[in-house]
């Protein structure tokens, strides 16, 4: 549904966005992620068709969104960054406008205005002035206004900032519901937030596409994913390294001793996160007869991942 | 109703809706009513001419009136929404940036002339006390309507210059007032010393001055409505180039 090609943009001599490239299909969940000033809203802001390309080219359904913007736009629905909305209307009054923009007039408007106003949970709220509103309250005005049209493209910008814990949870559901039959894409800062709902993520640093996979992928490539740490009571930490990385599919193991305690962490020879590798060490446990109180495989951490690929100098900044 | 004109109603309808939903088009319209009872009949002097007419009294004092009346009316248009962000949301709904053009510009037309309608009575006024020339008065509402078009298209145009309300008031006041002077004697006399003729002629068909007066007297000049008509459309051009360079630079 969304196709994203060789996107550039230049605000005068600085490059926002580096050329990136990426499609999302229908029935997909996108992440973007990556630090602050990275070019995600930009890249949002090309894709809604606000901000002309320097070059490089926007499909949404098909249409260049350069060449029909308004056959595009009519694909997308949109939650700019700021969730902006005209502060001297009331909620039913700008929800109603939006409906009528989209083309839904009359009762198919009143309707429309119902539906996204229960999915937001905002009946209560729909005869106050926008600008009498919380913060949470506003947030989900304008992004019920994003979805008023059912569209099979949603890009939203930071959708659950500001939102209180509660909140989030409620518009994560919302978006996997919608997610189903559309073609979203959104950015966040809050790595839960790709775990609990995306079905892939990109990170982008400094205009550029630095990883682009499943939130599992990405996690994979963690150095710690698909090892495995053991705990175990009453026996020396030699021992445990020694009878751990004699098992055949052990690349290396290492073990330390803590207050009787020995901890232990095993990398495997291939980094697949699966139960081969825990399951041989259950057996070595059981057959040597070890007490341990645990044992599970490191899945990788998510933010660990981003920040190895969005800080590539770290060492280098610690230093100075 | 064909797709564009019901996206240009739309968008007039918000706006006007944003105008009487607030204080602000009622203390402007009051304004606008004092300061017209005001000039017509103090500084006018309406009664003491004696004339059954009201080019003199009334509609010569408009170019003054809206020169800043018509700048506050519209200076909110653009940088409000550039102000607040919201110019993010309607660009990219489905529509044109003309359309959203043309539909502000409509809905503060349209308020304008709600208040210049509301001067009815002293229409009233002048046909009670006397016999005047209707067509005339007629022709002068016309050209004060297309006036304050004229005035409110450049509004439009320095709003969407600048998120500061404030900025596209001063702007829009200097070139309004540009508009004004250029045909006005004491400065194309200043001008004609050192300009060729053809120069200052060509200021001096910039003026709103000497097209309004003509439908003060009572002619309506397929010229005069041309000027109007041009001086609107390059404004509004203008300002669909200003918006769309915002958005690449």
């Amino acid at each position: 549904m969304i196709h994203v090609e060789n996107l550039v943009k230049e605000f005068g001599t600085k490059r926002a966005v580096n050329g990136i490239s990426f499609t999302v299909n229908k029935g997909e969940i996108l992440g973007f992620l990556g630090p602050n000033g990275a070019g995600k809203s930009t890249t949002m802001r090309m894709i809604t068709g606000f901000l002309p390309p320097t070059s490089g080219r926007v499909t949404v359904g098909g249409h260049d969104v350069a060449v029909e913007p308004v056959a595009a736009k009519k694909l997308i629905g949109y939650l700019p960054e700021s969730a902006p909305a005209y502060s001297d209307m009331t909620v039913h009054g700008f929800l109603s406008f939006i409906a009528e923009l989209r083309g839904l007039r009359g009762a198919a408007g009143q309707d429309a205005v119902h539906r996204v106003a229960s999915m937001c949970v905002l009946e209560g709220v729909l005869h106050q002035s926008i600008d009498t509103l919380s913060k949470g309250y506003r947030h989900r005005t304008c992004l019920a206004q994003s979805i008023i049209h059912d569209p099979q493209v949603l890009v939203l910008d930071e959708p659950t900032d500001g939102l209180d814990p509660n909140q989030k949870h409620e518009i994560r559901l919302l978006l996997k519901r919608l997610g189903q039959n559309k073609a979203i894409i959104f950015s966040t800062h809050i790595l839960e937030e790709v775990d609990a709902v995306c079905s892939r993520a990109i990170i982008i640093d400094r205009g550029v596409v630095v990883a682009n996979g499943s939130p599992a992928e990405l996690r994979g490539r963690h150095e710690l994913a698909g090892s495995v740490t053991l705990r175990v009571l009453g026996v020396g930490a030699e021992t445990v390294r020694a009878k751990l990385g004699g098992l055949s599919i052990v690349e290396k193991s290492t073990a330390r001793e803590e207050s009787g305690w020995v901890h232990a962490r095993v990398f495997p020879k291939s980094k697949a996160v699966n139960g081969d590798l825990a399951g041989a060490i259950a057996e070595l446990t059981v057959r040597e007869g070890w007490r341990f109180d645990e044992l599970h495989t490191e899945e990788g951490r998510l933010d660990e991942v981003f920040r190895s690929f969005t800080l590539p100098d770290t060492a280098t900044s610690k230093s100075k | 109703m064909n797709e564009s004109l019901r996206n240009i109603w739309t968008i007039a309808k918000r706006e006007l809706g944003g105008y009487f939903n607030s204080p602000v088009a009622y203390v402007f319209i009051v304004i606008f009513l004092l300061l017209n009872g005001f000039f017509t009949f103090m500084l006018g002097n309406f009664f003491e001419i004696g004339e059954a007419s009201l080019t003199r009294p009334f509609f010569s004092w408009h170019p003054w009136l809206y020169l800043f009346l018509v700048p506050a009316a519209g200076m909110r248009l653009w940088a409000e929404e550039r102000r607040v962000g919201t110019l993010e949301l309607l660009l990219t709904m489905p529509i044109t940036a003309w359309q959203a053009i043309a539909g502000k510009f409509a809905a503060s037309w349209i308020f304008l002339g709600i208040a210049l309608f509301l001067t009815f009575p002293v229409v009233l006024t002048v046909s009670f006390l006397g016999n005047p020339d209707l067509g005339a008065i007629l022709a002068g509402y016309l050209g004060s309507f297309l006036l304050a078009g004229a005035y409110l298209a450049v509004t439009v145009m320095t709003s969407a210059m600048t998120r500061n309300q404030v900025i596209s008031f001063i702007l829009s006041v200097v070139i309004c007032f540009f508009l004004i002077l250029a045909g006005w004697e004491p400065v194309t006399n200043l001008l004609v010393r050192w300009a060729p003729s053809w120069l200052v002629e060509t200021v001096a068909s910039f003026s709103v001055m000497p097209h309004f007066s003509s439908f003060q007297r009572g002619v309506v000049d397929f010229r005069d409505l041309l000027f109007f008509a041009s001086v609107m459309v390059f404004s509004l051009f203008s300002t669909s180039v200003i918006l769309r360079g915002l958005r690449s630079s």
